[in-house]
């Protein structure tokens, strides 16, 4: 591994960062030591190789998805600052320490799901289509399934309210307002 | 429910009749050493004195199968009483079903004291400890949700280990305080008795435990915790009673026996565990060369637990914490190499024994407390049953205040208030009175920890639960969720897992990793059959499920006849179960995050475990697999299913419809799969 630093630079706009998402200063310190990590060549930002060479990763189903969610749209590489963006939406709303209004900040339910909605909707039409829920599916389990189908049609039925064959970022909402997303939604070391 | 009860009254009847052959049991000896379930060694042989005139055509000869017989009819009673709660859905629902059972132990045991007037068998400690504990201990430990109690060790060991010692150290000295404030009744009872009884009765007993909260379906968190603390208090427990006990053997007792029994605590501790490590990896190895015989698979899993159970009891260490290590050892390795049909039947085979075990150790102890003598005293008993619930509740509090400094999880107010409230005591305790050396108030001490037993179940496991409704616990979902929820929890389940991998586990879960490394590179090469390392988890579905088909036209279970064959209409409920088989199908290799421990049911299927409760059987699970084969099967068939889409969701929200009424379709509205029927807006 590249970068085994004994004493750590100062992280560019740590303090910016710790406002912006609510991450401790240790959080972001831990982060950026991981971010450093995965960069193997050094370059400040990470590429899609630098992702898929982690073994777990590799036999995740979605895992171009996951991957994907890190890139902004049409830029190829990862800087920091988004790097630690995607990761405080795993944080666990109990411990928000960031004094932001609750719905704008990467840890509220809502962020949540808007990252999860963007996971389905590929196309970034604001819809998530039968086909692409059927995607999802077929990544998910990995394999065609006449099953597939008609599990896409039952799902898309009970969502979709407004008929129109398609189910939005309101409906995908509602759709789970049971579950807590918030508790659901979280990796523990990053509490 | 009357041919039930009516077989229960015959039962009872053949246990009394039987029972008044056998010459009554002494209960002022001080050790019940003989078996409890028989008197074969000190009954009188009867000789066929008479010989006889012409040949005999009918004869009774009881005191041949006198043993075995009366060991089958407490089981069989323990069996159909157990049969005849779950038959009426409410009962359980309010009394969990240790109380019941004590309740029929208390039955028989008068039955059996009123026709013979004397006192009926006990639970002698030998069989409780040989025989009845380490099944249950085997199927907890088996079916233990890995993840969740690794996670949680930490607190876990903290709880254990601590606390016990607060209580321990606590009730004793407390007592001691009593009985010097009554020097009149109480005055003999010496310090180190007071200390031994409180090593004894501080203890959590994991079987009442997870009996009562098996029913509560708290949130994974809390029961691992409460559970997780009383399999490993076991080492603590040992120690202690073991101590005290030497040390009221010695003359005197100085600072560096104390120091040793500090030591042993740690000697006991690892020692189990080492003894379960070894017998694990053993296991798991020969198991690796069972394929040629498959039958006897389930068998080797049996034998190595017991044997490190057995082992670890001969060295007197923590037996329970070997049989844990074992279980949790073996398991990865034992399921990937035998066949599915034996990964059936060992699930099975545990479920049922200590179901059976559990089962009698509770109606022993209803039965048990029908002596001859007790000893009362209303000051220590009533102390007994205050210090117990003060200085659980104080060391809870205080441990949780340390542990939520470095726990990310913080236990809640109320979560403590349930670890604290659900600290039932049970046989363990029973079995360890029994056990002490004779002495003047011997009694009394049996007396009390028969009546705390009682009061920790009947009272503590009645009130848990509307307590735990009262304080709104954080509990599992109980709802069945959506499709869509579904789907979205799986893809959740994934991303997570995926984000995990990116982050990397630095800090705390660099052990973990180590050992996933450890795992894959080393033991699973070496343990695990060549041909099963990499198959796919799907591959293994379809051939599971190929096999089970084979097996399903063979087995007709009831249920399966009143399913309808008609497969046009399949019925919400195994549909969704089916639905939610597929969707889970590809998450066998993530962990799951919800718990695999159930009591009563075999866990098929992770996810679906949510949605058991105490009243469904597993025969819902077969359907569940035979309405999803027919399904698969008949897939090509029914691509043009007709649906009756109901337009409004609320429909799917409906909790399980009852299976017997499923067949009339007529009001309810249904939804089956639909291709052909799309919305054309």
């Amino acid at each position: 591994m590249g970068s085994n630093k004994s004493t750590i630079p100062p992280i560019p706009n740590a303090q910016e960062l710790m406002q912006e998402t609510g991450f401790s200063a240790s959080h972001i310190q831990s982060l950026y030591e991981r971010f450093e990590q995965l960069d193997q060549d050094g370059r400040g930002a990470l590429r899609v190789e630098d992702f898929e060479v982690l073994s777990g990763l590799a036999v995740n189903p979605i895992k171009d998805r996951i991957i994907g969610a890190f890139f902004s749209p049409g830029k190829d590489s990862v800087d920091f600052p988004s790097f630690v963006r995607v990761m405080a939406h795993f944080q666990w709303s109990g411990s928000n320490r960031n004094k932001t209004s609750s719905q704008d900040a990467y840890n509220s339910p809502n962020s949540k799901l808007r990252f999860l909605f963007q996971l389905y909707d590929q196309d970034r039409d604001e819809k998530i289509s039968r086909g692409e829920m059927l995607q999802v599916l077929q990544e998910m389990l990995g394999m065609e399934d006449e099953q597939l189908q008609s599990i896409v049609e039952k799902a898309i039925q009970e969502a979709d309210l407004d008929q129109d064959g398609a189910i939005s970022f309101d409906e995908f909402k509602k759709c789970l307002e049971k579950v807590n997303i918030d508790e659901k939604m979280k990796i523990g070391f990053l509490c | 429910m009357a041919p039930l009860l009516l077989s229960l009254l015959v039962h009872t009847c053949l246990m009394v009749g039987c029972s008044t052959r056998t010459p009554p049991v002494d209960p002022s000896e001080p050790q019940p050493m003989h078996s409890s379930l028989g008197q074969n060694g000190s009954s009188e042989g009867v000789p066929l004195v008479d010989v006889p005139m012409a040949l005999g055509v009918f004869s009774v000869d009881y005191h041949h199968v006198q043993a075995p017989f009366e060991i089958v009819l407490w089981i069989m009673l323990a069996s159909l009483a157990k049969l005849g709660f779950h038959w009426s859905g409410r009962v359980p629902a309010v009394v969990p079903e240790s109380c019941l059972l004590i309740m029929v132990g208390l039955l028989v045991g008068g039955v059996i004291y009123g026709v013979r007037h004397s006192a009926p068998p006990t639970l002698s400690a030998d069989a409780f400890f040989l025989f009845l504990l380490p099944p249950i201990v085997l199927d907890a430990g088996y079916f233990l949700p890995g993840r969740l109690f690794f996670e949680n060790l930490g607190t876990i060991l903290w709880y254990a280990l601590l606390g016990t010692l607060w209580n321990v150290l606590g009730i004793g000295l407390s007592l001691y305080g009593v009985c010097l404030l009554c020097p009149s009744s109480l005055g003999d009872i010496s310090l180190l008795h007071c200390l031994l009884f409180g090593s004894l009765i501080a203890a959590v007993d994991p079987v009442a435990v997870l009996s009562v909260f098996q029913e509560m379906h708290v949130n994974e968190q809390l029961h691992i915790l409460v559970f997780g603390e009383s399999l490993l208090n076991d080492a603590v427990t040992v120690v202690l009673y073991q101590l005290f006990e030497s040390f009221l053997r010695l003359p005197s007792v100085s600072g560096l026996d104390v120091l040793l029994g500090g030591c042993r605590v740690l000697v006991v501790g690892f020692g189990g565990l080492f003894v379960g490590l070894f017998f694990g990896l053993v296991a798991a190895l020969t198991s690796r060369f069972t394929p040629r015989v498959p039958v006897i698979a389930p068998l080797f899993v049996f034998l190595y637990s017991y044997l490190s159970y057995l082992t670890s009891e001969m060295l007197h260490l923590s037996g329970i914490t070997a049989i844990v290590t074992c279980a949790v050892t073996m398991k990865q390795y034992v399921e990937a190499n035998v066949s599915e049909r034996s990964n059936s039947s060992i699930q099975y085979f545990l479920k049922m024994w200590s179901s059976v075990s559990e089962t009698l150790i509770f109606i022993f102890l209803g039965v048990s407390t029908i002596q001859d003598v007790h000893m009362w005293s209303w000051a220590f008993v009533c102390s007994t049953l205050l210090l117990c619930l003060i200085w659980r509740g104080t060391g809870v509090l205080l441990l949780t205040a340390v542990v939520n400094k470095v726990r990310r999880n913080k236990v809640t107010f109320r979560d403590q208030f349930i670890i604290a409230y659900g600290g039932l005591r049970g046989a363990i305790c029973f079995s360890l009175v029994f056990l002490i050396d004779d002495f003047p108030k011997k009694r009394l001490f049996i007396t009390t920890t028969i009546i705390v037993i009682l009061f920790t179940v009947f009272v503590q496991g009645m009130t848990i639960k509307p307590l735990v409704d009262l304080l709104d616990v954080k509990r599992k979902k109980r709802a069945l969720p959506t499709v869509s929820e579904e789907i979205h929890s799986r893809l959740i389940d994934h991303l997570l897992a995926g984000i995990e991998d990116v982050v990397g586990y630095w800090g705390q879960h660099y052990w973990k990793d180590k050992f996933e490394q450890f795992n894959t590179k080393f033991l699973r090469r070496f343990l695990i059959r060549e041909e099963q390392q990499n198959r796919s988890s799907i591959l293994r579905v379809y051939q599971e499920l190929e096999r089970r088909e084979q097996g399903a036209h063979r087995e007709t279970t009831i249920q399966a006849r009143t399913v309808p064959q008609t497969a046009s209409r399949p019925l919400l409920p195994e549909e969704m179960d089916s639905i939610r088989r597929i969707l889970s199908r590809n998450l066998h290799h993530f962990n799951s995050r919800m718990p695999a421990y159930s009591r009563h049911t075999l866990h098929q299927d992770r996810s679906l475990q949510r949605h058991r409760s105490l009243g469904e059987r597993d025969t819902q699970v077969e359907d569940a697999e035979f309405n999803e084969l027919h399904i698969l099967r008949s897939g090509l068939r029914r691509s043009h299913t007709v649906c009756a889409i109901s337009p409004s969701c609320a429909s799917l929200d409906s909790p399980l419809p009852d299976l017997q009424t499923a067949p009339k379709h007529g009001p309810k509205k249904h939804l089956s799969f639909d291709i052909e029927n799309e919305k054309n807006n």
